[in-house]
């Protein structure tokens, strides 16, 4: 049992949990993440690690609440507990000894940004952080990032906040006029890391993207979360989650995403939530 | 009763469940002995001086000796005689292929009637379950900590064992239910979670510890055991969990599945149950590839969750097929069709990018490999043959674990 420490609501539907797993926070990197089980009856659903208190002995989650298992795990509080966290899972992001770095994030996976920026700046870059979100009541973790990064763009879709439009043009914008970057690591919805790929591509610059594929086990044994990488086939929960983004299917990957989006619905419908990050889906698309 | 008259004795069949309760759910096939079968069964063996079944037996339970508890009505000493050599009987008996081990050296065998001793060691298995034993005293503390990693039958055997000679044993699982592949791959209806649960509560009673949700190499490392920790030794019983896609066109798509997922999400995580959130992809025609055990478990789960036609691809042909001979005939009866000879080349995709069907080519069997059975080669000029399958469950075996990183 892991109890939660601390619950916060950063927008709409979408909560941070700080949640008591000293074993995750032992060897845990930054880019790694971790399996969660809320209830006995659920399902295992993995997640990014927003922050990390080893002294604690914390992890700080983000999550959207998009379907049945998050709708349940939101009726949690600080005191309550989740069954099982198990992690950390995955490798930790290698972006090398970069002098400038990029960090590309959009909606609930900017909080992943928070610890890759860290390890960033350790790694001595100077970094850009560019975020994006549909609109300004959606925005988190500005603070945070900002705090981290050199220079930070926020973009939102409607021009409610920031920059209006994506979080690729600001990025197309920099390239287009010289600035020179060693690497780029995107954390968000398939279609944004796609089309930050399509933007780097033409520079040859060195670009991560952390991939959210449907997963089981997270340690290698059921093969749900495979990703087509350089033509090879590849289990993001052991061989990444973050893989050269020039390399992903992407199509291969919003292809299995929608597996169970049936049965996820009718799940989902039993609380009052619609799935925003489909509705964003097909929004950007 | 002489010999003689022994030999005349008819095995005593398994009882199974009825077809259509079988189909209906979940339950298990295999009912079980009564005391009465059981005593039947046993009034068969010869008690031979030096019994052939005992060198077939990989852990060399004393066969005849626990035959003849039964013959004496002394169920529980029994299960114990098993129990020195062996921790499970009652899963060991659901599941160990006693065809090509114990049962294939009796000397009865010769007439294609060996003792059912895989049935009788469920049913010892079994009574020790439902009358368990006074607790016997735990050995003197050997005073080392053991840890095993991975807590499928190999893991647990050998904490059991540790156990048995007084080592204070951890075992550390990656999934939140201990039990390995006894609970997330072989299905209620040949193994139920509940048996695999009475024997890891036996192994608590002898001190065993589980942890669970650990991924030693991830969560804890080797050197996290041995030096932070104090364990003197390190058991990695890290299983074949592995699956093996099998590099052709169209494995990636929605409807493809590895035999690992669909069982897991079955067996581990209840998806035939109403009450669990868990979902599955299941369809009306299913094909399965592969001829083991793991194939014959998922073909049957196919039908349970409400498959039409369950098609099942082997590259070789019935004598080659490594599963169980009882887990084969159940497939059959329960309506498995089984295509032999054929291998899938590509899956192909409908218009919504879904598997639509499974293109194969016909085999045939050539010079024996390295495993000793006849190669399966493709038929040349055959062309392909579309076996019209609207699903496929991938099950071509499976070998080594996930590339966890040690120290």
């Amino acid at each position: 049992m892991f109890r939660i420490i601390a619950k916060r609501q950063l927008a709409e539907d979408i909560i941070e949990y700080t949640i008591k797993a000293p074993d995750v926070t032992r060897h845990h990197r930054p880019g790694q993440f971790c399996i969660i089980r809320v209830a006995s009856h659920g399902e295992r659903i993995p997640l990014s690690i927003a922050d990390i208190n080893t002294e604690a002995g914390t992890i700080t989650v983000v999550v959207q609440i998009i379907g049945h298992t998050t709708q349940e795990l939101a009726r949690l509080g600080a005191g309550d507990t989740i069954l099982d966290v198990v992690g950390p899972l995955g490798h930790p992001t290698d972006i090398g000894t970069p002098e400038r770095a990029v960090f590309v994030g959009g909606g609930v996976g900017v909080p992943a940004g928070n610890l890759i920026i860290r390890e960033m700046k350790q790694a001595g870059a100077e970094v850009l952080a560019i975020i994006g979100f549909r609109t300004r009541e959606l925005i988190i973790y500005e603070e945070k990032i900002r705090a981290q990064a050199d220079e930070l763009i926020v973009t939102t879709d409607d021009g409610s906040y920031g920059y209006h439009g994506l979080v690729t043009e600001p990025l197309q914008q920099r390239l287009e006029a010289g600035s020179e970057y060693d690497v780029v690591v995107a954390v968000g919805p398939v279609v944004m890391m796609r089309a930050v790929a399509e933007v780097t591509r033409p520079y040859g610059i060195h670009t991560i993207a952390s991939l959210n594929p449907i997963m089981v086990d997270g340690t290698g044994m059921c093969g749900a979360c495979r990703v087509l990488v350089g033509g090879q086939t590849k289990f993001a929960c052991v061989d990444g989650p973050e893989f050269d983004a020039h390399q992903v299917d992407f199509d291969q990957l919003l292809n299995r995403l929608r597996i169970y989006r049936e049965q996820e619905q009718q799940a989902a419908q039993a609380g009052p939530h619609l799935c925003r990050l489909e509705q964003q889906i097909s929004e950007i698309q | 009763m002489d010999t003689k008259e022994r030999m005349k004795l008819e095995p005593i069949p398994m009882p199974e469940a009825d077809m259509s309760e079988r189909l209906a759910g979940f339950g298990e096939v295999n009912r079980g002995y009564s005391e009465e079968l059981a005593q039947a069964e046993a009034e068969r063996c010869l008690q031979c001086k030096n019994p052939p079944c005992r060198s077939g037996c990989p852990v060399d339970v004393d066969i005849p000796g626990f035959i003849k508890l039964i013959r004496e009505g002394k169920y529980t000493q029994a299960g114990l005689k098993i129990k020195e050599t062996n921790a499970f009987p009652a899963i060991c008996g659901r599941v160990c292929p006693q065809e090509r081990q114990c049962q294939a050296q009796c000397v009865l065998a010769k007439q294609g009637k060996p003792i059912n001793i895989g049935y009788l060691e469920r049913f010892v298995g079994d009574w020790l379950i439902s009358h368990p034993p006074a607790l016997t005293e735990r050995p003197e503390p050997s005073g080392y900590k053991v840890a095993v990693v991975g807590s499928g039958p190999a893991g647990l055997a050998a904490a059991g064992d540790l156990a048995k000679r007084g080592h204070q044993v951890t075992i550390f699982e990656a999934l939140h239910r201990p039990g390995g592949v006894l609970v997330y791959g072989i299905p209620e209806f040949r193994l139920p979670n509940i048996t695999v649960d009475s024997e890891l509560e036996a192994l608590r009673q002898l001190g065993v510890e589980i942890r669970t949700d650990v991924v030693v190499g991830r969560t804890l490392t080797i050197t996290d055991l041995r030096d932070e920790m104090g364990f003197a030794a390190i058991f990695l019983g890290l299983g074949a969990g592995t699956p093996i896609f099998l590099g052709i066109e169209g494995e990636n798509l929605p409807g493809v599945m590895s035999a690992n997922e669909f069982l897991t999400r079955v067996n581990l995580m209840r998806a035939f149950d109403e009450d669990y959130d868990t979902p599955v992809q299941h369809g009306r025609n299913v094909t399965v590839i592969g001829g083991g055990n793991v194939a014959m478990d998922s073909s049957r789960v196919a039908l349970r969750l409400g498959a039409e036609t369950v098609k099942l691809l082997y590259r070789r042909t019935r004598a080659e097929m490594p599963a169980r001979v009882e887990e084969v005939r159940h497939a059959e009866e329960e309506g498995v069709i089984f295509e032999f000879l054929v291998s899938p080349v590509r899956f192909l995709a409908d218009n919504e990018g879904n598997l639509a069907a499974v293109e194969c080519i016909r085999m045939e069997l050539g010079e024996p490999d390295e495993s000793g059975r006849r190669r399966p080669l493709p038929i040349c000029g055959d062309g392909s043959d579309d076996c019209g399958c609207w699903r496929a469950s991938e099950s071509v075996g499976a070998t080594g674990s996930a590339g966890y990183e040690a120290g």
